[in-house]
């Protein structure tokens, strides 16, 4: 690749205030926009001969709801031990507002696209926090690259980002006639309905789901000092 | 006066030349397509959303059964995402091994797609004879996993043990017997290198075979050649990659242009076609299976002189051996972490990407340093490549359209994921 180290300086320096912020780690390159420029970014990215990212890869919707939780606690001991049974608070549990624990996460909902110039041998990845939580909603870059059509299309039957200026914004994963966004975190893994055929009707009836959901393994997160070591080593070399 | 207009077709779910489950929708012109609206979803999992409710690698499995003609290509992409995030070095053996079975991997399916493409469009030996050798480099599957295609072989860190030391032969049975049972086995007196290093001398003759069967065939010509022509400027912004931009005549290629495990390090060509038609795109893959032969020859080569691990000996992330379990307590309590919590992951996010037989297969990860990912992310190349349909087969006869979803390669698995 070349001068990888650069790259994000690089187009800090040409797109200037565009770039909220910008971050190089292990080779990857990853700056953030925000969605007012979303669209004239990605235009400059791709015909500007300096970067010519003629390919885009990628496009993945993200859903930052229950990020950094955990939902095995550890301060809670009874006399048997660590209980590995998961209560309280877990994905689903909780809305955006009210969530737990405090992360650095600005929004609930991000886009993230993965770009690739073949001329340069280069890859990006750029984000864009979407404004509303509610409806989030961020520029389609169809006109861009008309590749990202159906990867639209996907993060808004997965996640329900709308992306504006879509010509053919309908859902594509799921079932036609589904109800909600099964990627979202506050979508339970088992869904919420159930198919079977009704002998009595003669025909497939949808009900709620009768079973209730059970987490096998508990999400943990460790905080590993090998890790923290690992990464201060990595920061202090960088500079 | 009958009044005439265009009509919609429906083309599958059950229509044997879609792959599986494509329904595409075709507005006609009498037999002229004038829209194409694909259908998908029909086999959707939501292999992304288990994978974020399970540990690392109970997901390598998912991986097998998203592109299910090439297993270890996907799984190749998602161990590589995990490695890139915990910082593990893989031991240079388990690279080659890698390596190899990704080119194994590649021939296989290639075979399957040049069988299936040419029963698509009328040739019905091929399909026959290409499976043929499928089931000889299957057989290797089955030999280092125990499963012959669904292997869950790569492991992060590694692969999940070496190779054997003894090929298994058949055994004597109403069905294998006397000199058949001889020829079955001929191969297979050594280990599984040198029964490899048997398959490898042995295969250019068969590719040779086929393209006896089509290369030159007028039939095939006439289905193939100028339909579903890509211009190189049309493979680029759609994000085509593999066999589908090459055959535009764009030498990319990640093998080369970003080597992982030990591409760098193998000799090989990349083929590039000039039309961007079916034809090409057929000589391309045609052209591909030979140079994996190729590097599987240099892969089988280098693993015969060079012994040693085949995974980390990091007990945090790959289990420690079974004989040292019996003794060590210290292994006992690090096997069973990773086998009911597994083991957690440094914060931070990373794209891995592989060329899979059908183009770039990727891996998004974000990890919030968690036993599971937190995002997960699998970019398939049969999605991108179908989206292009409309564009492609527009003002093409019904009967391309056939033509023009055997050179996608599409594979449900994938592209519902």
């Amino acid at each position: 690749m070349s001068e990888p180290a650069s790259l994000a300086r690089r187009l800090e320096v040409q797109l200037g205030p565009k770039v909220v912020s910008s971050i190089e780690r292990k080779g990857e390159t990853t700056i953030e926009v925000l969605p007012e420029n979303w669209l004239s970014v990605a235009k400059t990215l791709r015909d500007d001969p300096a970067w010519q990212f003629e390919q885009c890869i990628d496009v993945c919707g993200v859903d930052y709801l229950s990020y950094g939780q955990t939902e095995w606690d550890t301060t809670d001991v009874s006399s048997e031990g660590f209980s590995r049974g998961v209560e309280g608070k877990g994905a689903g549990r909780f809305s955006w507002a009210e969530r737990p624990r405090d992360t650095n996460i600005p929004r609930r909902f991000a886009v993230v696209v993965h770009l690739l110039s073949i001329a340069h041998n280069q890859r990006l990845r750029m984000r864009a926090f979407c404004e509303d939580d509610d409806v989030p909603t961020v520029p389609s870059l169809v006109e861009v690259w008309p590749a990202v059509n159906w990867f639209e299309r996907e993060a808004f039957d997965l996640f329900g980002i709308v992306f504006e200026g879509h010509p053919d914004l309908r859902r594509i994963l799921t079932d036609y006639g589904f109800v909600g966004h099964a990627f979202r975190k506050d979508f339970p893994l088992i869904g919420n309905v159930e198919v079977r055929y009704d002998p009595e009707k003669k025909r497939v009836v949808y009900e709620p789901v009768s079973i209730e959901p059970r987490v096998l393994v508990p999400r943990t997160i460790r905080d590993d000092s090998r890790y923290e070591q690992a990464m201060a080593e990595r920061e202090a070399g960088a500079k | 006066m009958e009044e005439i207009r265009n009509y919609t077709m429906n083309f599958g779910p059950q229509h044997p030349a879609a792959h599986g489950v494509l329904r595409l929708v075709l507005e006609m012109d009498g037999e002229t397509v004038v829209r194409a609206d694909p259908h998908i979803g029909l086999l959707h999992r939501g292999t992304e959303k288990l994978a974020e409710s399970k540990p690392y690698n109970q997901s390598i499995g998912y991986m097998d059964r998203l592109d299910y003609v090439s297993m270890m290509c996907n799984e190749h992409a998602y161990v590589r995402a995990i490695e890139n995030l915990l910082g593990v070095e893989v031991p240079e053996r388990a690279q080659w091994i890698r390596t190899m079975f990704d080119e194994i991997t590649r021939i296989l399916n290639h075979l399957m797609w040049i069988g299936s493409n040419a029963l698509d469009l009328g040739a019905m030996a091929v399909f026959l004879y290409a499976f043929r050798e499928r089931e000889e480099l299957m057989d290797c599957y089955e030999a280092v996993s125990g499963a012959r295609m669904h292997a869950t072989y790569y492991r992060p860190g590694g692969v999940y043990r070496d190779l054997p030391a003894q090929m298994p032969k058949y055994k004597e049975s109403r069905w294998h017997k006397g000199n058949d049972l001889k020829r079955f086995n001929q191969w297979r007196e050594g280990s599984m290198l040198d029964y490899l290093e048997s398959f490898c001398a042995d295969f250019p003759g068969k590719v040779d075979e086929y393209e006896e069967l089509l290369t030159g065939n007028r039939i095939w010509k006439q289905r193939t050649v100028d339909i579903g022509v890509v211009p190189p400027d049309l493979a680029r912004a759609w994000g085509m990659t593999g066999p589908m931009l090459r055959g535009s005549g764009i030498a990319w290629d990640l093998r080369k242009k970003q080597p992982y495990a030990k591409y760098a390090e193998v000799d090989f060509d990349i083929p590039v076609g000039v039309n961007g038609d079916c034809y090409d795109r057929y000589l391309v893959r045609v052209e591909e299976m030979r140079q994996s032969n190729r590097i599987i020859q240099q892969c089988v080569a280098w693993l015969k002189a060079n012994p040693g691990p085949v995974i980390v000996q990091n007990y945090k992330v790959a289990p420690p051996k079974r004989e040292e379990m019996k003794e060590d307590m210290e292994a006992l309590i690090h096997h069973f972490k990773l086998f009911t919590e597994g083991y957690c992951v440094p914060a931070g996010e990373t794209y891995a990407a592989v060329e899979a037989p059908k183009g770039e297969f990727g891996c998004y990860l974000i990890s919030d340093g968690a036993n599971k990912p937190f995002r997960c992310k699998l970019r398939a190349p049969g999605f991108a490549h179908l989206s292009s349909m409309d564009t492609v087969v527009r003002g093409h006869m019904l009967a391309d359209v056939v033509a023009m979803i055997g050179t996608y390669d599409v594979v449900f698995g994938e592209i519902d994921r």
